[in-house]
């Protein structure tokens, strides 16, 4: 019962804040909302006992990639943004799919021979309950290490490009921007910089 | 339980992915006078990687990685052709390249990334390979696109190919995770196992979940109605990289259906069939219909690549070995001229010119009549003229849907579309022959391409002749998997 309460409590602040994160208009509130919804699924992944899982989310979302995006927001000063021009035309359309997506998906599974029901094997509480000792962490470690470690190393690669990418898209030396050569800063010499010029003195009239 | 995994069978994979970091480092502190370095070990890693891929060959179908990869026949043939195709690619975009300022060690290394990327696709065996080798194919092919600063279009493109592309993914992973709930595995011979076990076969979850990796299965071959992304990717990418994704690319995506709906569901088979058939006749009336009207030869070899997909799905839809074997026959095929095809293109694309027009193949007889019989061999193969290897592939497909599926009407309708896709087809030979040439300079082909566009026109036309030596390898590796 209290974890049904949990569950529907936060599994509400997820759904909403992410809802508000993608309607409010200033960026850093939007930051803010999307931190909140990561907060309420690391504690839904709790109620799983899967601590390992929503502590990471906490710390490397959260912590790591919000506070990133935070700081964007801040240096790009971009405060409040213009109001999409094309939201009022597209929403009735958008409504409109989501809807049809929607009812569809219920429609289909809310049969009762949907096949839905493989779900519902186990209540929540004894589907995950774990001998003395066990460790979420090492568990997951483990299977990380051994059964997918193939997609482990994919991953990883998949960084790698991601690094590649973004590097070379964005490193772009274009002639107008300026920017510092210290091979030319050292050899400066103060006769290159000041030049003095006589000029004639006239005399006002 | 034996912690380290067998990785023997996984060499070429682990090759390449070596090599991708070995030239990243390379290429670092290589000056620009030597970037060609980076190109000849881009190029070497591809032979290598092909040795290590035949050296490695076996008739049977050796699983590691716990259940997660897989070495078959299937996966070493589709590798080979990759690595092949991938390298006459790299030789017809080199001087685009250079002039383009694209030659840039990235660029080679985000190419066999992508490599990578559909060498897992081939070799997975369970959803999570899969879906990351997809990934990594995409994320590389995105950031290709979008490397050349100079052409507004090319932004553009990368970005909706991106957005496309996510959403796309999005819907695989939840038709996937949809799978996994209902059969609690994400193995593709477990999944096979536990749906006749458990369910079944008209399960509506079961359904649910492969309607939605059907869709993006068709996205990303590009089967209509989920085909925008491709005239518009094709036209606004620099033609280096339209060639490759136009390329390589539809062969992993090929294994990616095969693995999913044959490897994973085929006992799903009666709920796909049907959502396939209407896939193809789209794609096949849309593709060629929609052809007619461009003016722009990378917007028509787009939509042809649309009606040439719509005769890969008849392959499979009609759940038979050879009807499989006809599809992988016929990817192989539409591989190897579409290289051809936009090859041509790069070819007479010259300094601050592309030849992006049709009209730009006007009077090509007389400016370079070798060039000429060679796309005119693309062009009939394309449109499925015998003796032409083209004209194998679509034949072996309507005899899998006639006597495999015993769906006349759908082979009629096949027939049908095709007899006026060859109008565009046959209109590039016109302009080729008989109209007199509206540019008039000079053409520089380097000796490479030369070389390697007549190997391919010849491939083309041998493997027309004799369309038997390709065809008992597609039988072959498809017998292995099915068994």
């Amino acid at each position: 019962m209290t974890e049904a309460i949990i569950f529907y409590l936060f599994s509400t602040v997820a759904v909403v804040s992410a809802l508000m994160m993608i309607s409010v208009r200033n960026p850093v509130r939007a930051a803010f909302y999307l931190v909140l919804s990561f907060f309420a699924s690391a504690i839904i992944w709790l109620l799983l006992q899967a601590e390992f899982l929503a502590i990471v989310l906490v710390l490397v979302y959260v912590g790591a990639v919000m506070v990133l995006f935070l700081f964007v927001v801040m240096m790009l000063d971009l405060n409040i943004v213009e109001k999409e021009s094309g939201f009022t035309r597209y929403f009735p359309i958008g409504i409109m799919l989501a809807a049809i997506t929607f009812f569809s998906i219920y429609y289909v599974l809310g049969q009762k021979e949907s096949g839905m029901d493989v779900f519902q094997s186990q209540p929540l509480s004894t589907a995950a309950s774990h001998v003395e000792g066990y460790s979420n962490t090492k568990e997951l470690g483990k299977l990380l290490y051994s059964e997918y470690v193939y997609a482990f190393e994919i991953a990883a690669m998949l960084l790698l490009v991601a690094i590649v990418a973004a590097i070379s898209l964005t490193y772009r030396r274009r002639p107008k921007t300026r920017h510092q050569n210290p091979d030319l800063q050292v050899s400066a010499r103060h006769e290159d910089r000041i030049r003095i010029v006589k000029i004639p003195v006239e005399e006002r009239k | 339980m034996s912690v380290t995994p067998d990785l023997l069978p996984a060499t070429a994979e682990i090759f390449v992915l070596i090599m991708t970091c070995i030239i990243l480092v390379v290429d670092t502190f290589t000056p620009e006078k030597y970037r060609a370095s980076s190109y000849i070990l881009t190029q070497g890693t591809l032979l290598g990687a092909l040795l290590i891929t035949i050296g490695l060959y076996t008739e049977q179908s050796i699983v590691t990685f716990h259940n997660t990869f897989i070495l078959d026949p299937l996966a070493s043939m589709l590798k080979g052709i990759i690595y092949i195709v991938v390298f006459a690619v790299l030789i017809y975009s080199k001087h685009f390249l250079q002039q383009h300022k694209m030659f840039k060690g990235e660029y080679f290394v985000l190419m066999l990334a992508s490599v990578l990327g559909m060498m897992v696709m081939v070799s997975a065996y369970s959803f999570v390979t899969l879906y990351l080798g997809l990934e990594l194919l995409s994320l590389s092919l995105y950031a290709m696109i979008a490397m050349q600063d100079q052409a507004k279009s090319a932004p553009e493109a990368a970005m909706k190919y991106f957005v496309l592309g996510a959403m796309a993914s999005g819907l695989l992973l939840y038709g996937m995770s949809m799978i996994y709930g209902a059969t609690g595995t994400l193995h593709l011979a477990e999944i096979q196992t536990n749906i006749l076990d458990k369910f079944e076969t008209h399960s509506l979850l079961l359904s649910f979940g492969l309607v939605f990796i059907i869709v993006a299965v068709a996205f990303k071959l590009g089967a209509v109605p989920f085909h925008m992304w491709v005239p518009d990717v094709y036209h606004g990418a620099p033609t280096a990289v339209t060639i490759f994704i136009g390329s390589a690319p539809k062969i992993a995506a090929f294994a990616m259906l095969f693995r999913l709906l044959v490897d994973g569901l085929e006992s799903l088979h009666t709920s796909w069939q049907d959502i396939l058939i209407i896939l193809a006749i789209l794609s096949m009336a849309v593709g060629n219909i929609i052809a007619i009207a461009q003016t722009n030869i990378k917007r028509m070899l787009a939509y042809s690549t649309v009606a040439h997909v719509g005769f890969i799905l008849l392959g499979i839809l009609s759940v038979s070995q050879s009807g499989y074997s006809a599809s992988m026959f016929y990817t192989i095929t539409y591989t190897i001229m579409a290289v051809g095809g936009f090859g041509m293109v790069l070819l007479l694309s010259h300094k601050g010119f592309d030849a992006e027009r049709i009209s730009d193949f006007k009077g090509l007889s007389t400016r370079a009549p070798w060039f000429a019989v060679m796309m005119m061999i693309f062009m009939f193969s394309m449109a499925g003229v015998p003796p032409f290897l083209g004209f194998w592939a679509k034949l072996l497909v309507l005899k899998a849907v006639v006597v495999e599926a015993d769906m006349v009407w759908l082979a009629a309708i096949a027939v049908f579309f095709s007899i006026i896709g060859i109008f565009y087809y046959l209109r590039i030979i016109k302009f080729m022959f008989f109209d007199k040439a509206e540019d008039s300079e000079h053409l520089t082909i380097t000796q490479g391409m030369a070389v390697t566009m007549s190997i391919n026109g010849v491939v083309v036309l041998l493997l027309g002749l004799y369309p038997g030596i390709l065809l008992t390898y597609c039988v072959q590796a498809i017998t292995h998997v099915i068994q």
